[in-house]
């Protein structure tokens, strides 16, 4: 089905059932049990999974095809982010518009960066990628802010143009974003008895082009383009020998993981329309690193997968506090209840990133795979030894 | 003239600090051909050792004085640090306040301590795996290392002052014989800048006069030939790698009284480390310093007014920039070795 094989289109259609079943599965606590703070079904968290995932589906075409490890992606992302706010501020509300210049734009900017950056590889690139984002999130800071709004960010004003949609709506405020008249903040909810499911119009429309992206990175995996750029990793020399240039292959797949980048920024200016310097800062091309590695690096679900796994964590551990770990303790003997607390204490709430610092460092040690990986040799296990032997052939290993 | 000595002034220590932390950095790179996202992180950690040094040197405890009373009328209780008890109270109280150059000599072992155990604990393991790798399992180890600091000493940054000898600042324009009141320097700066120097100075003496150095120099430049004349190179690129954790972490423990020590503060450092590094050339040692020392100063001309007012925004941008132009024009950094990863 769509050009794609047996097993690829399983693929997309159990994620696209994934998705669109989100708001059931990621609720499965009831309403007022001790366990709904587990819930995960709310829109601002569930858009936040979607569009992550996006990103970390673009960085993964650059870094699990090719091995180039930029330590900067998260420039397109604010470029894209700064282009839709943009768009909302001078042409109108629609989403639609603001979109595609986010992708443009930050296409147009990944093809310069990539121009200069893909001139060295190994940590050269990793190194002058990093400075370009520091350089843009510096600049954005200071002598843009007439673009970029400075530290307090950009956000919409009464007073902007709006040439084709509505200036301000009829109740005299700011006008939402939407897609012909659906507003983004829009949610249906349904109630199951003790049960609570939202539906949110905006996280249906991240959905549903998150699909659409996943749809075409699997084309990307699957065509000679990608066998490319998997050659470019496993042995570049070797395909400069053989009269390739690979210039244009690797520019290509970072102009493309630059633009899923710029996508996702303008997702996100679209479900809060506002964008920050902050999205920029070397930090965030951290986070989306640690996702695409955690997930499975070079594996076409693992981004996805960590995406939602590094944003779950960073919404629902984070809240955990002490009253509930003691009451998740309170069947102990008093002092090993104490015992017990201080000892997971450090690990959750503000500590979260400690879990997060150790999980990773846990993955990339044991598990260079990432969690795709593990899920692997858990079903080889399950499959018995002779499985597990002839499927530990293909990997290829990344040239130095 | 002034105006460009006291910019050269104002870089140095910010320079000397780049210069330290590069050092470290290439230190490792050429010996063990790690690259180490947790340098930072090992720069912050000194820094803190600072802190916990002073907190150790101020621990008290009570004591009734009964020759003073408290509003109510009874005997006042004062505390009283330990130190008061041992070394009277003159002493002790210029322990307390010379806490911070102390810290050095309380670093040092800790800091040694902490890189040797990183290096045959974890980075070992990571010898023969891409330099991606490297990069990221040292990245999450930057990650826990900062995290762990912030459980114990907070999020906010601890003022820790330099003793009251170095509080301040002098006419360096009158020391040197110029007219008086036109450059005005703190001194703690050049103190900085001064230990920077000694420091620099001992590591390459270190390696160019001892028999130890010329070992490990040997094994930078051909480490399977130093092997195979039956010497045990691993042992020695462990204690270098002690050598240059000791060296960011000393270069933290001077740092505090300049800026006050916070828990991501080495990942700030880091990022411009590494863009130091690399302008200097991989792998090479007098570049590393040549180069910190450079970017400093020049980060420091480019704040000027005037330059501002002609370029907006350099201040911020320079040192990236500069890294930029070296790295497209003159691959191997100012005094890259050749054939030191080169792609």
């Amino acid at each position: 089905m769509f050009g794609l094989d047996k097993r690829d289109t399983t693929l997309l259609l159990i994620v696209a059932a994934l998705v669109a079943l989100a708001p059931f599965l990621l609720n499965p606590f009831p309403e007022n049990s001790d366990l709904a703070q587990f819930n995960a079904g709310y829109p601002d968290l569930m858009q936040r999974f979607v569009i992550f995932g996006i990103f970390a589906i673009g960085f993964n075409i650059l870094f699990g095809l090719t091995g180039y490890l930029s330590f900067g992606h998260a420039a397109f992302l604010g470029v894209g982010s700064y282009a839709a706010v943009w768009m909302f501020k001078l042409l109108s509300m629609n989403i639609i518009p603001a979109i595609v210049l986010a992708v443009i734009v930050a296409g147009v900017f990944a093809l310069l960066i990539g121009f200069i950056s893909l001139r060295r590889s190994g940590i050269y690139f990793s190194i002058l990628t990093l400075a370009f984002a520091q350089m843009s999130f510096a600049l954005a800071y200071s002598v843009l802010t007439p673009i970029t709004g400075g530290e307090t960010g950009l956000q919409l004003a009464l007073d902007d143009p709006r040439i084709i949609g509505q200036q301000v709506t009829e109740g005299g405020n700011i006008p939402v974003p939407s897609l012909f008249g659906l507003e983004m903040r829009d949610s249906a909810e349904l109630a199951l008895g003790p049960w609570l499911f939202t539906f949110n119009i905006g996280y249906y429309v991240c959905a549903i082009i998150m699909l659409i992206a996943f749809y075409i990175s699997i084309r990307i995996f699957r065509s000679p383009f990608g066998m490319m750029l998997r050659a470019i990793k496993s042995n570049q020399q070797r395909l400069n020998y053989t009269g390739l240039n690979s210039r244009p292959y690797t520019l290509a797949a970072f102009v493309i993981s630059g633009m899923y980048a710029g996508l996702a920024g303008g997702l996100m200016a679209s479900m809060d329309p506002l964008a920050g310097a902050e999205r920029m800062f070397w930090t965030a091309s951290g986070e989306v690193v640690l996702m695409t590695i955690l997930g499975g690096a070079g594996t076409l679900i693992g981004p996805i997968l960590g995406a939602g796994m590094i944003k779950y964590m960073e919404n629902i551990i984070s809240k955990i506090n002490k009253t509930i770990l003691h009451e998740w303790f309170y069947w102990m003997p008093d002092g090993l209840e104490d015992a017990m607390v201080s000892i997971v204490y450090p690990f959750i709430g503000k500590g979260w990133h400690l879990t997060l610092g150790i999980i990773f460092m846990l993955v990339v040690i044991f598990l260079p795979g990432g969690l795709v990986e593990g899920g692997q040799r858990i079903a080889n296990f399950f499959r018995g030894r002779k499985a597990a032997k002839q499927e530990g052939k293909g990997t290829t290993e990344p040239a130095e | 003239m002034d105006a460009i000595i006291l910019q050269i002034l104002n870089g140095l220590d910010k320079g000397s600090a780049y210069a330290l932390i590069a050092l470290g950095l290439t230190l490792i790179f050429g010996t063990l051909g790690v690259v180490n996202f947790a340098h930072g992180a090992l720069f912050m950690i000194g820094a803190f050792c600072a802190v916990t040094l002073s907190r150790i040197l101020t621990l008290s405890h009570e004591v009734i004085d009964e020759t003073r009373k408290d509003f109510l009328g009874n005997p006042l209780k004062v505390d009283v640090p330990y130190v008061y008890d041992w070394f009277g109270q003159e002493t002790g109280d210029v322990i307390i306040d010379w806490a911070v150059p102390l810290s050095i000599l309380f670093a040092i072992p800790i800091m040694i301590g902490i890189g040797v155990i990183m290096e045959r604990g974890l980075i070992r393991h990571f010898y023969k795996r891409p330099h991606a790798d490297q990069i990221l399992v040292t990245f999450g180890l930057a990650i826990v290392l900062q995290e762990i600091i912030k459980y114990f000493y907070g999020a906010n940054p601890i003022p820790t002052p330099a003793p009251d000898a170095f509080v301040g600042s002098f006419d360096f324009g009158a020391a040197v014989g110029m007219e008086a009141g036109q450059i005005i320097y703190p001194y703690w700066r050049l103190v900085y800048f001064a230990f920077a120097a000694v420091v620099i100075g001992a590591v390459f003496a270190f390696l160019q006069f001892t028999t130890f150095g010329m070992v490990v120099r040997a094994g930078m430049a051909d480490r399977e030939t130093v092997g195979l004349l039956g010497i045990n190179i691993d042992k020695r690129f462990t204690i270098m790698f002690g050598l240059a954790a000791a060296v960011a972490g000393l270069a933290g423990v001077m740092y505090t009284p300049i800026n006050s020590p916070n828990y991501h503060m080495g990942m700030d450092f880091l990022v411009l480390s590494f863009v130091v590094v690399v302008v200097g050339g991989m792998g090479s040692l007098p570049g590393a310093v040549l180069a910190g020392f450079l970017l400093g100063i020049l980060e420091s001309f480019a704040s000027m007014r005037e330059v501002i007012d002609l370029i907006p925004g350099i201040n911020q941008v320079i040192i990236y920039l500069v890294a930029i132009i070296i790295l497209l024009t003159r691959p191997r950094g100012l005094m890259g070795r050749k054939g030191v990863m080169e792609e």
